[in-house]
Protein backbone atom coordinates (compact mmCIF):
# COMPACT_ATOMS: atom_id res chain seq x y z
CA UNK A 1 0.00 0.00 0.00
CA UNK A 2 1.27 3.67 -1.11
CA UNK A 3 2.42 5.52 2.03
CA UNK A 4 0.95 9.06 2.61
CA UNK A 5 3.73 11.25 2.17
CA UNK A 6 5.10 14.34 3.97
CA UNK A 7 6.58 17.08 2.46
CA UNK A 8 8.42 20.15 3.29
CA UNK A 9 8.87 23.15 1.11
CA UNK A 10 11.79 25.84 1.02
CA UNK A 11 11.58 28.80 -0.49
CA UNK A 12 15.20 29.69 -2.01
CA UNK A 13 15.50 33.63 -3.15
CA UNK A 14 19.18 33.56 -5.36
CA UNK A 15 20.22 30.25 -4.40
CA UNK A 16 19.47 30.87 -0.66
CA UNK A 17 16.79 29.69 1.99
CA UNK A 18 14.28 32.72 2.51
CA UNK A 19 14.31 33.69 6.49
CA UNK A 20 17.19 30.85 7.08
CA UNK A 21 17.36 30.29 10.80
CA UNK A 22 20.26 28.98 12.93
CA UNK A 23 19.67 25.63 14.50
CA UNK A 24 22.08 23.60 16.05
CA UNK A 25 22.23 21.01 13.09
CA UNK A 26 22.48 23.25 10.71
CA UNK A 27 25.61 24.54 9.51
CA UNK A 28 24.68 27.43 7.45
CA UNK A 29 21.14 28.57 7.81
CA UNK A 30 20.91 29.62 4.59
CA UNK A 31 21.94 26.85 2.23
CA UNK A 32 19.48 24.77 0.36
CA UNK A 33 21.49 21.14 0.61
CA UNK A 34 22.16 22.16 4.16
CA UNK A 35 18.49 22.61 5.25
CA UNK A 36 17.08 19.76 3.21
CA UNK A 37 19.97 17.08 4.69
CA UNK A 38 17.81 17.88 8.23
CA UNK A 39 14.48 17.31 6.45
CA UNK A 40 15.96 14.38 4.56
CA UNK A 41 17.42 12.84 8.08
CA UNK A 42 13.79 13.31 9.60
CA UNK A 43 11.97 11.37 7.31
CA UNK A 44 11.02 13.88 4.54
CA UNK A 45 9.28 11.53 1.69
CA UNK A 46 10.11 14.59 -0.67
CA UNK A 47 11.37 18.25 -0.83
CA UNK A 48 10.05 20.52 -2.90
CA UNK A 49 12.32 23.66 -3.46
CA UNK A 50 9.93 26.53 -4.57
CA UNK A 51 12.87 28.88 -6.48
CA UNK A 52 11.17 32.67 -5.97
CA UNK A 53 14.01 34.80 -7.23
CA UNK A 54 13.20 37.30 -9.64
CA UNK A 55 13.10 35.68 -13.19
CA UNK A 56 16.07 37.74 -15.08
CA UNK A 57 18.17 35.91 -13.09
CA UNK A 58 16.24 32.63 -12.31
CA UNK A 59 17.29 30.40 -15.15
CA UNK A 60 20.77 29.21 -13.93
CA UNK A 61 19.89 29.24 -9.79
CA UNK A 62 17.49 26.85 -10.13
CA UNK A 63 19.70 24.14 -12.50
CA UNK A 64 22.65 24.58 -9.90
CA UNK A 65 20.20 24.19 -6.85
CA UNK A 66 19.15 20.92 -8.32
CA UNK A 67 22.66 19.68 -9.22
CA UNK A 68 23.69 20.34 -5.41
CA UNK A 69 20.86 18.90 -4.12
CA UNK A 70 21.39 15.70 -6.13
CA UNK A 71 24.49 14.78 -4.39
CA UNK A 72 23.30 14.93 -0.78
CA UNK A 73 19.61 14.40 -0.63
CA UNK A 74 18.41 11.02 -1.57
CA UNK A 75 14.89 11.00 -1.98
CA UNK A 76 13.15 12.37 -5.11
CA UNK A 77 12.82 16.62 -4.75
CA UNK A 78 10.91 18.86 -6.97
CA UNK A 79 11.95 21.97 -8.27
CA UNK A 80 9.39 24.72 -9.11
CA UNK A 81 9.02 28.34 -9.38
CA UNK A 82 9.87 29.98 -13.31
CA UNK A 83 9.88 26.73 -15.25
CA UNK A 84 8.89 28.00 -18.38
CA UNK A 85 10.18 25.87 -21.59
CA UNK A 86 10.58 22.41 -22.28
CA UNK A 87 14.37 23.27 -22.33
CA UNK A 88 14.10 25.02 -18.46
CA UNK A 89 12.76 21.41 -17.69
CA UNK A 90 14.93 19.54 -19.28
CA UNK A 91 18.02 21.06 -17.46
CA UNK A 92 16.43 20.80 -14.12
CA UNK A 93 16.00 17.09 -14.46
CA UNK A 94 19.17 16.50 -16.05
CA UNK A 95 20.91 18.22 -12.69
CA UNK A 96 19.05 15.32 -10.68
CA UNK A 97 15.73 16.94 -9.94
CA UNK A 98 12.68 14.01 -9.79
CA UNK A 99 10.02 16.44 -11.17
CA UNK A 100 9.79 19.83 -11.70
CA UNK A 101 6.14 21.88 -10.76
CA UNK A 102 4.83 24.61 -13.04
CA UNK A 103 2.11 26.85 -12.33
CA UNK A 104 1.57 30.01 -14.25
CA UNK A 105 3.77 28.85 -17.30
CA UNK A 106 0.74 26.43 -17.65
CA UNK A 107 -2.39 28.72 -17.09
CA UNK A 108 -0.83 31.09 -19.72
CA UNK A 109 -0.47 28.30 -21.85
CA UNK A 110 -1.91 24.49 -21.30
CA UNK A 111 -0.67 22.61 -24.03
CA UNK A 112 2.63 23.17 -21.90
CA UNK A 113 1.82 20.82 -19.51
CA UNK A 114 0.67 18.30 -22.28
CA UNK A 115 4.46 18.63 -24.19
CA UNK A 116 5.92 18.56 -21.26
CA UNK A 117 4.28 15.43 -19.90
CA UNK A 118 4.53 13.89 -22.86
CA UNK A 119 8.50 14.47 -23.92
CA UNK A 120 9.52 13.85 -19.97
CA UNK A 121 6.92 12.18 -18.46
CA UNK A 122 3.63 12.25 -16.17
CA UNK A 123 5.46 11.20 -13.30
CA UNK A 124 7.81 14.16 -13.48
CA UNK A 125 5.60 16.62 -14.28
CA UNK A 126 3.41 18.83 -11.20
CA UNK A 127 1.24 21.56 -11.46
CA UNK A 128 0.94 24.19 -8.95
CA UNK A 129 -2.42 25.16 -8.44
CA UNK A 130 -3.32 28.69 -6.37
CA UNK A 131 -6.74 28.28 -4.96
CA UNK A 132 -9.11 30.67 -3.66
CA UNK A 133 -12.62 31.11 -2.46
CA UNK A 134 -15.14 33.12 -4.93
CA UNK A 135 -18.18 31.57 -3.57
CA UNK A 136 -19.25 28.97 -1.11
CA UNK A 137 -18.39 25.58 -2.53
CA UNK A 138 -16.28 27.54 -5.54
CA UNK A 139 -12.86 28.46 -5.82
CA UNK A 140 -10.55 30.32 -8.36
CA UNK A 141 -7.23 29.80 -9.95
CA UNK A 142 -5.27 32.97 -8.96
CA UNK A 143 -1.99 33.37 -9.97
CA UNK A 144 0.88 36.22 -9.39
CA UNK A 145 1.11 35.09 -5.51
CA UNK A 146 -2.68 35.00 -5.35
CA UNK A 147 -2.95 39.04 -6.81
CA UNK A 148 -4.84 37.63 -9.96
CA UNK A 149 -8.15 36.01 -10.65
CA UNK A 150 -7.92 34.46 -13.91
CA UNK A 151 -11.42 33.61 -13.76
CA UNK A 152 -10.74 29.48 -13.98
CA UNK A 153 -12.71 27.35 -11.68
CA UNK A 154 -9.90 25.47 -9.97
CA UNK A 155 -11.96 22.10 -9.93
CA UNK A 156 -11.86 22.42 -14.33
CA UNK A 157 -8.75 23.33 -14.02
CA UNK A 158 -7.78 20.41 -12.02
CA UNK A 159 -9.29 18.17 -14.22
CA UNK A 160 -7.86 19.83 -17.23
CA UNK A 161 -4.08 19.51 -16.45
CA UNK A 162 -5.16 15.62 -15.38
CA UNK A 163 -6.41 15.19 -18.88
CA UNK A 164 -3.15 16.99 -20.60
CA UNK A 165 -0.74 14.26 -18.54
CA UNK A 166 -0.15 16.23 -15.11
CA UNK A 167 1.30 13.65 -12.68
CA UNK A 168 0.75 15.46 -9.35
CA UNK A 169 -1.12 18.68 -8.18
CA UNK A 170 0.16 20.91 -6.23
CA UNK A 171 -2.98 22.61 -4.19
CA UNK A 172 -2.41 25.66 -2.37
CA UNK A 173 -5.20 27.69 -0.46
CA UNK A 174 -4.53 31.00 -1.10
CA UNK A 175 -7.25 31.97 1.79
CA UNK A 176 -5.64 29.20 4.34
CA UNK A 177 -1.93 30.00 3.30
CA UNK A 178 0.09 32.11 6.46
CA UNK A 179 -2.96 31.34 8.66
CA UNK A 180 -1.81 28.36 10.63
CA UNK A 181 -5.86 27.62 11.17
CA UNK A 182 -5.94 23.84 8.74
CA UNK A 183 -5.93 22.93 5.46
CA UNK A 184 -8.94 23.88 3.04
CA UNK A 185 -10.55 20.39 3.65
CA UNK A 186 -13.31 21.11 1.14
CA UNK A 187 -10.91 22.34 -1.46
CA UNK A 188 -8.61 19.90 -1.61
CA UNK A 189 -11.27 17.33 -1.36
CA UNK A 190 -13.21 18.58 -4.17
CA UNK A 191 -10.31 18.43 -6.36
CA UNK A 192 -8.49 15.38 -5.02
CA UNK A 193 -12.20 13.15 -5.89
CA UNK A 194 -12.32 14.75 -8.83
CA UNK A 195 -8.83 13.39 -10.45
CA UNK A 196 -6.98 10.02 -10.14
CA UNK A 197 -3.89 11.93 -9.77
CA UNK A 198 -2.54 12.51 -5.97
CA UNK A 199 -3.18 15.55 -4.78
CA UNK A 200 -0.57 17.41 -2.55
CA UNK A 201 -1.90 20.08 0.11
CA UNK A 202 -0.58 23.12 0.74
CA UNK A 203 -1.48 25.97 3.05
CA UNK A 204 -2.67 26.70 6.21
CA UNK A 205 -0.97 23.77 8.68
CA UNK A 206 -0.72 24.82 12.07
CA UNK A 207 -0.98 21.81 13.98
CA UNK A 208 -0.34 17.90 13.90
CA UNK A 209 -3.71 17.21 13.51
CA UNK A 210 -4.50 19.00 10.57
CA UNK A 211 -2.34 16.61 8.27
CA UNK A 212 -4.25 14.32 9.47
CA UNK A 213 -7.20 15.59 8.75
CA UNK A 214 -5.75 16.82 5.11
CA UNK A 215 -5.58 12.91 4.28
CA UNK A 216 -8.77 11.52 6.17
CA UNK A 217 -11.36 14.25 4.97
CA UNK A 218 -8.91 16.26 2.43
CA UNK A 219 -8.55 12.93 0.69
CA UNK A 220 -5.54 14.40 -0.17
CA UNK A 221 -2.19 11.75 -1.09
CA UNK A 222 0.39 13.87 0.34
CA UNK A 223 0.50 17.30 2.88
CA UNK A 224 2.95 19.83 2.22
CA UNK A 225 4.31 22.85 4.93
CA UNK A 226 6.78 25.17 4.87
CA UNK A 227 7.35 27.44 7.68
CA UNK A 228 5.90 24.75 10.92
CA UNK A 229 8.72 22.38 10.16
CA UNK A 230 11.25 25.50 8.69
CA UNK A 231 10.75 27.10 12.08
CA UNK A 232 10.60 23.67 14.17
CA UNK A 233 7.68 23.92 15.36
CA UNK A 234 6.57 20.76 14.39
CA UNK A 235 9.33 17.82 13.35
CA UNK A 236 8.53 15.74 10.22
CA UNK A 237 9.09 12.32 12.53
CA UNK A 238 6.71 13.83 15.38
CA UNK A 239 3.85 14.21 12.47
CA UNK A 240 4.37 10.86 10.95
CA UNK A 241 4.55 9.31 14.56
CA UNK A 242 0.93 10.86 15.22
CA UNK A 243 -0.21 9.46 11.76
CA UNK A 244 0.60 6.31 12.25
CA UNK A 245 -1.17 5.91 15.57
CA UNK A 246 -3.96 8.08 14.08
CA UNK A 247 -4.42 4.84 10.87
CA UNK A 248 -2.44 6.63 8.41
CA UNK A 249 -0.25 4.77 6.51
CA UNK A 250 3.16 6.60 6.62
CA UNK A 251 6.99 5.54 5.87
CA UNK A 252 8.81 5.45 9.23
CA UNK A 253 10.97 2.71 8.60
CA UNK A 254 14.26 5.11 8.41
CA UNK A 255 13.59 5.61 12.57
CA UNK A 256 14.04 1.85 13.12
CA UNK A 257 18.10 2.06 12.54
CA UNK A 258 18.41 4.93 14.89
CA UNK B 1 35.70 0.14 -10.78
CA UNK B 2 31.75 0.15 -11.29
CA UNK B 3 30.22 1.19 -14.77
CA UNK B 4 27.21 3.04 -14.93
CA UNK B 5 25.71 2.50 -18.25
CA UNK B 6 24.63 5.50 -20.23
CA UNK B 7 22.51 4.86 -23.08
CA UNK B 8 20.28 7.48 -23.91
CA UNK B 9 17.50 6.70 -21.15
CA UNK B 10 17.11 9.29 -18.48
CA UNK B 11 19.11 10.55 -15.58
CA UNK B 12 21.99 8.75 -14.38
CA UNK B 13 23.39 11.47 -12.44
CA UNK B 14 21.92 10.16 -9.29
CA UNK B 15 22.55 6.82 -9.41
CA UNK B 16 26.25 7.82 -9.95
CA UNK B 17 25.93 10.12 -6.49
CA UNK B 18 24.20 7.63 -4.48
CA UNK B 19 27.93 5.25 -5.16
CA UNK B 20 30.19 8.70 -4.41
CA UNK B 21 28.09 9.65 -1.13
CA UNK B 22 28.73 5.57 0.03
CA UNK B 23 31.86 6.16 -0.67
CA UNK B 24 32.94 4.17 -4.10
CA UNK B 25 35.03 6.51 -6.01
CA UNK B 26 35.61 4.07 -8.62
CA UNK B 27 33.01 4.70 -10.52
CA UNK B 28 32.15 5.79 -14.40
CA UNK B 29 29.27 6.78 -16.21
CA UNK B 30 30.10 5.21 -19.57
CA UNK B 31 28.95 4.39 -22.74
CA UNK B 32 32.05 2.37 -24.24
CA UNK B 33 31.73 -1.12 -24.31
CA UNK B 34 35.50 -1.65 -23.66
CA UNK B 35 35.08 0.39 -20.42
CA UNK B 36 31.81 -1.91 -19.60
CA UNK B 37 34.06 -5.02 -20.57
CA UNK B 38 36.81 -3.81 -18.44
CA UNK B 39 34.01 -2.97 -15.52
CA UNK B 40 34.03 -5.06 -12.48
CA UNK B 41 30.39 -4.40 -11.52
CA UNK B 42 27.42 -2.77 -14.34
CA UNK B 43 24.87 -1.15 -13.22
CA UNK B 44 21.71 -0.69 -15.66
CA UNK B 45 19.25 2.21 -14.66
CA UNK B 46 16.98 3.74 -16.96
CA UNK B 47 13.69 5.62 -17.50
CA UNK B 48 11.73 5.36 -20.70
CA UNK B 49 9.90 2.74 -22.91
CA UNK B 50 11.43 -0.71 -23.54
CA UNK B 51 11.74 -0.35 -27.34
CA UNK B 52 13.90 2.54 -26.96
CA UNK B 53 15.97 1.70 -24.58
CA UNK B 54 16.96 -1.98 -26.58
CA UNK B 55 17.20 0.19 -29.58
CA UNK B 56 19.76 2.01 -28.12
CA UNK B 57 21.67 -0.71 -26.10
CA UNK B 58 22.13 -2.14 -29.55
CA UNK B 59 22.95 1.01 -31.36
CA UNK B 60 25.72 1.28 -29.14
CA UNK B 61 26.79 -2.13 -28.94
CA UNK B 62 26.41 -2.45 -25.56
CA UNK B 63 24.72 -5.77 -25.22
CA UNK B 64 27.82 -8.08 -25.94
CA UNK B 65 29.60 -6.49 -22.95
CA UNK B 66 26.49 -6.62 -20.81
CA UNK B 67 26.25 -10.45 -20.75
CA UNK B 68 29.61 -11.42 -21.14
CA UNK B 69 29.75 -9.21 -17.96
CA UNK B 70 26.47 -11.32 -16.56
CA UNK B 71 28.55 -14.43 -17.99
CA UNK B 72 31.38 -14.35 -16.09
CA UNK B 73 29.73 -13.68 -13.12
CA UNK B 74 30.10 -10.32 -12.36
CA UNK B 75 27.76 -8.59 -10.09
CA UNK B 76 25.08 -6.51 -12.10
CA UNK B 77 22.26 -4.42 -10.70
CA UNK B 78 19.47 -3.48 -13.06
CA UNK B 79 16.98 -0.46 -11.85
CA UNK B 80 13.91 0.33 -12.68
CA UNK B 81 13.75 0.24 -16.37
CA UNK B 82 17.15 -1.60 -16.44
CA UNK B 83 15.76 -4.02 -14.24
CA UNK B 84 12.80 -4.39 -17.36
CA UNK B 85 15.29 -4.68 -19.76
CA UNK B 86 17.12 -7.97 -18.07
CA UNK B 87 13.76 -10.35 -18.90
CA UNK B 88 13.31 -11.78 -22.08
CA UNK B 89 10.32 -9.74 -23.51
CA UNK B 90 8.07 -6.25 -22.63
CA UNK B 91 4.51 -5.74 -24.22
CA UNK B 92 5.20 -2.30 -24.05
CA UNK B 93 4.07 -0.69 -27.06
CA UNK B 94 3.86 -4.21 -28.54
CA UNK B 95 6.18 -6.93 -27.93
CA UNK B 96 9.64 -6.57 -28.19
CA UNK B 97 12.91 -8.48 -27.16
CA UNK B 98 14.95 -8.13 -23.75
CA UNK B 99 18.35 -8.97 -23.18
CA UNK B 100 17.08 -12.11 -21.38
CA UNK B 101 19.31 -12.54 -18.33
CA UNK B 102 16.20 -13.47 -16.58
CA UNK B 103 13.36 -15.87 -17.77
CA UNK B 104 9.80 -13.87 -17.98
CA UNK B 105 7.99 -11.39 -19.62
CA UNK B 106 7.22 -7.57 -18.59
CA UNK B 107 3.80 -7.09 -18.69
CA UNK B 108 1.76 -3.24 -17.36
CA UNK B 109 0.22 -2.71 -14.20
CA UNK B 110 -4.09 -4.03 -14.69
CA UNK B 111 -5.40 -2.26 -11.46
CA UNK B 112 -8.22 0.09 -10.53
CA UNK B 113 -5.25 1.75 -8.71
CA UNK B 114 -4.00 4.90 -10.62
CA UNK B 115 -0.88 4.16 -13.21
CA UNK B 116 1.92 5.08 -13.15
CA UNK B 117 1.91 3.27 -9.65
CA UNK B 118 4.77 6.17 -7.93
CA UNK B 119 5.66 7.17 -4.65
CA UNK B 120 6.72 4.63 -1.21
CA UNK B 121 5.49 1.49 -1.06
CA UNK B 122 6.60 -1.51 0.84
CA UNK B 123 8.80 -4.55 -0.61
CA UNK B 124 8.55 -7.83 1.68
CA UNK B 125 12.27 -8.69 1.40
CA UNK B 126 12.96 -12.44 1.28
CA UNK B 127 16.82 -13.17 2.38
CA UNK B 128 18.09 -10.26 3.98
CA UNK B 129 21.92 -11.01 2.18
CA UNK B 130 23.87 -9.88 -1.03
CA UNK B 131 22.46 -6.33 -1.92
CA UNK B 132 19.84 -6.88 0.50
CA UNK B 133 22.29 -7.24 3.54
CA UNK B 134 20.70 -5.07 6.23
CA UNK B 135 17.51 -4.95 5.57
CA UNK B 136 14.53 -7.55 6.51
CA UNK B 137 10.87 -7.82 6.37
CA UNK B 138 8.99 -5.37 5.24
CA UNK B 139 11.05 -2.05 3.78
CA UNK B 140 9.75 1.45 1.71
CA UNK B 141 11.34 1.94 -1.24
CA UNK B 142 10.44 4.81 -3.86
CA UNK B 143 8.62 3.63 -6.90
CA UNK B 144 7.71 5.30 -10.28
CA UNK B 145 6.64 2.67 -13.20
CA UNK B 146 3.86 1.47 -15.02
CA UNK B 147 5.33 -2.15 -15.99
CA UNK B 148 7.01 -4.71 -13.82
CA UNK B 149 8.51 -8.24 -15.13
CA UNK B 150 6.85 -11.86 -14.30
CA UNK B 151 9.62 -13.91 -13.84
CA UNK B 152 8.81 -17.74 -14.63
CA UNK B 153 11.79 -19.07 -12.36
CA UNK B 154 10.26 -18.13 -9.02
CA UNK B 155 13.37 -18.82 -7.28
CA UNK B 156 14.86 -15.63 -8.25
CA UNK B 157 12.31 -13.74 -6.42
CA UNK B 158 13.86 -11.53 -3.93
CA UNK B 159 10.72 -9.06 -2.99
CA UNK B 160 7.72 -8.82 -3.37
CA UNK B 161 5.08 -5.50 -3.28
CA UNK B 162 1.61 -5.01 -3.36
CA UNK B 163 -0.44 -2.57 -5.47
CA UNK B 164 -4.10 -4.02 -5.69
CA UNK B 165 -1.85 -6.83 -7.15
CA UNK B 166 1.25 -8.86 -5.81
CA UNK B 167 4.49 -8.18 -7.85
CA UNK B 168 7.89 -9.04 -8.19
CA UNK B 169 9.99 -5.67 -7.16
CA UNK B 170 13.25 -7.28 -6.60
CA UNK B 171 15.09 -10.48 -8.29
CA UNK B 172 18.41 -12.19 -7.42
CA UNK B 173 20.17 -14.75 -9.48
CA UNK B 174 24.02 -15.62 -7.95
CA UNK B 175 25.19 -11.99 -8.50
CA UNK B 176 22.55 -10.67 -10.66
CA UNK B 177 20.76 -8.19 -9.43
CA UNK B 178 17.40 -6.26 -10.17
CA UNK B 179 15.60 -3.38 -8.53
CA UNK B 180 11.60 -2.08 -9.98
CA UNK B 181 12.32 0.80 -6.99
CA UNK B 182 14.92 3.20 -7.35
CA UNK B 183 17.89 2.81 -4.37
CA UNK B 184 18.84 5.84 -5.24
CA UNK B 185 15.87 7.63 -4.48
CA UNK B 186 14.65 5.07 -1.25
CA UNK B 187 16.36 7.15 1.37
CA UNK B 188 18.62 5.34 3.65
CA UNK B 189 16.73 1.91 2.88
CA UNK B 190 18.00 2.10 -0.85
CA UNK B 191 21.74 3.65 0.21
CA UNK B 192 21.92 0.50 2.20
CA UNK B 193 21.55 -1.52 -1.31
CA UNK B 194 23.51 0.59 -3.47
CA UNK B 195 26.39 0.63 -0.60
CA UNK B 196 25.66 -3.20 -0.73
CA UNK B 197 26.26 -3.81 -4.32
CA UNK B 198 29.50 -1.57 -4.10
CA UNK B 199 30.83 -3.94 -1.76
CA UNK B 200 30.02 -7.37 -3.86
CA UNK B 201 32.90 -9.16 -4.99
Amino acid sequence: MLAKRIIPCLDIDKGRVVKGVNFVNIRDAGDPVDNAKVYNDEGADEIVFLDITASHEKRDTVVDLARRVAKEIFIPFTIGGGIRTLEDIRNVLKAGADKISINSAAVKNPEFVREAARMFGSSTIVVAIDAKRVAPGKWDVFINGGRIDTGTDAVEWARRVYDYGAGEILLTSMDKDGTKDGYDLDLTRAIADSVTIPVIASGGAGTIGHFRTAFTEGHASAALAASLFHFRELSITDVKRFLNDNGVHVRLDYTANK
Amino acid sequence: MIAIIDYGMGNLASVYNAFIKTGFGDIRITSDPEELRRADKLVLPGVGAFEDAMKNLNRDRLIGPILESVADGKPFLGICLGYQLMFERSCEGGSFDGLGIMKGDVVRFDVSLPVPHMGWNETAIRDGDGVFDGLAGNVYFYFDHAYYPVPSDESVIAGTTEYETVFVSAVRKGNIYGAQFHPEKSHNNGLKIISNFGKLR
